[in-house]
């Protein structure tokens, strides 16, 4: 049993930080604003998500866990709506979002 | 395996220290200064300074971060050109640096046992916490109570700050609050953004509720009155942030901030005086109650209220009188 949450557990901890590097690779690697934030929310969504989840396992069911459920609550709350801010924030200083390929050729037709 | 990840923070740290210094749009550095001061948290959490690192989060990650970008809404982003004294600079930042390598050849080993700082008053304090005062958390009782005088004069220098600023920046308190009144159409905080909005409303009471847990969970766990007020100060700035400044003026209005900044300090020394009324020393809580031990956990708590209402009431007050410059 013990060993079965250990193996869950590390599962969950390593799929959180190959999240965590996708996330940190994309936001320096995207070519602009969008989608490099688009990149790095996935740090804090499913990074997060996994990485936490990883640690309530090895907790167990202890006052820790509790306290990890409400950091992840606050987490999922918090963490999307500054991206949202960040993001109108652009859009009003005047950053528009790229045009990529298919919507420059659905332009042109 | 700690020594790896402290060895894994300094870097970081380092790092984001010469990216202040090398950035030249004043609004990144204040953010690289915000995640310097996280990282310094971390640190201090892993060197087991829980209280220290609750106080590095919240005032140097959280309020100074606000207060930076209202300085920058009163200055402008970029950084003006550089000074011509450059070499003068780099050979103090040298020295200071060979100095401070110098020193730290002497410095005992983390953790030493022999080290002075385990030799000196530490060891007595630990050993005699639960006797005289009884709570868990021994910093609080350094703090609030073995070295009460200490803590009344941290309080009196944020109190003596907090009327310093208000000097140097709200010479025109008296027509402000009727001004902000005729402006109330214009400002209207971050009213067109919805999800922060409604998400910012859900998050304050919560905030709130924490700061208060910090406030009188202290003698328990990490926390007090300087992390309170930095927490409760953080939900009222959110909620100027949200809602903007008059509302959140006239929720608390500057009067009763003043009253705040000037009331806790008072509280403070009120309770050191009542000690003395009670044929105790000044800021002796053994007198407060008829048993010693009871009357030192009163003691604590009335004092680290007095440091939380002085904090919360500074902190708001230089926020305001930050918000307001930049609207006259």
């Amino acid at each position: 049993m013990t060993m079965a949450i250990d193996i869950l557990s590390w599962v969950l901890l390593t799929a959180g930080g190959v999240f965590v590097f996708i996330g940190g690779l994309g936001a320096l690697r995207m070519p602009n604003l969008y989608t490099r934030m688009h990149a790095a929310s996935l740090t804090d969504t499913m990074g997060a998500v996994l990485v936490i989840g990883g640690i309530m396992l090895q907790a167990g069911l202890t006052l820790a866990t509790l306290k990890l459920a409400a950091i992840l609550l606050f987490l999922l709350i918090t963490s999307p709506t500054a991206s949202n801010a960040l993001a109108s924030a652009a859009i009003l200083s005047g950053l528009q979002p790229e045009e990529g390929k298919v919507e420059r050729r659905k332009r042109q037709e | 395996m700690i020594v790896l990840f402290g060895i894994f923070l300094l870097a970081l740290m380092v790092i984001s220290a010469l990216a202040i210094v090398r950035s030249e749009n004043l609004f990144s550095a204040v953010i690289l200064t915000s995640i310097f001061s996280l990282l310094m948290a971390a640190n201090f959490f892993l060197l087991d300074a829980a209280d220290v690192a609750l106080t590095e989060a919240a005032i140097g990650a959280g309020i100074s971060t606000v207060l930076f970008l209202g300085a920058l809404a009163l200055t402008g982003e970029h950084e003006r050109g550089g000074s011509k004294n450059r070499l003068l600079a780099l050979g103090v930042v040298t020295i200071t640096t060979l100095i401070v390598i110098y020193a730290t050849f002497d410095k005992p080993r983390l953790g030493d046992p022999d080290a002075p700082v385990h030799q000196h008053v530490g060891p007595w304090y630990l050993e005699k916490t639960p006797e005289l005062i009884d709570i868990p958390n021994a910093v609080t009782a350094v703090l609030a109570s073995f070295r009460g005088y200490d803590t009344l004069g941290e309080v009196f220098v944020v109190f003596t700050a907090g009327i310093g600023v208000l000097f140097l920046l709200s010479a025109r308190t008296t027509r402000r609050t009727e001004d902000l009144q005729a402006n109330h159409e214009t400002h209207q905080g971050l009213r067109h953004y919805l999800v922060p909005r409604v998400v910012g409303r859900m998050l304050i009471p919560f905030i709130f509720l924490f700061g208060l847990y910090v406030q009188f969970h202290g003698d328990y766990g990490p926390g007090g009155g300087f992390q309170a007020g930095a927490i409760v100060a953080a939900s009222v700035i959110l909620y100027a942030l949200l809602e903007g400044e008059a509302q959140a003026l006239r929720a608390l209005p500057m009067r009763v901030l003043k009253g705040l900044v000037a009331g806790g300090a008072l509280l403070y020394g009120a309770v050191g005086v009542a000690g003395m009324l009670l044929g105790g020393n000044f800021l002796d809580y053994s007198v407060l109650a008829s048993d010693p031990i009871t009357g030192q956990h009163i003691g604590i708590i009335l004092i680290e209220l007095g440091v939380g209402i002085t904090v919360t009431g500074v902190l708001l007050c230089v926020f305001h009188a930050f918000a307001a410059r930049g609207k006259v």
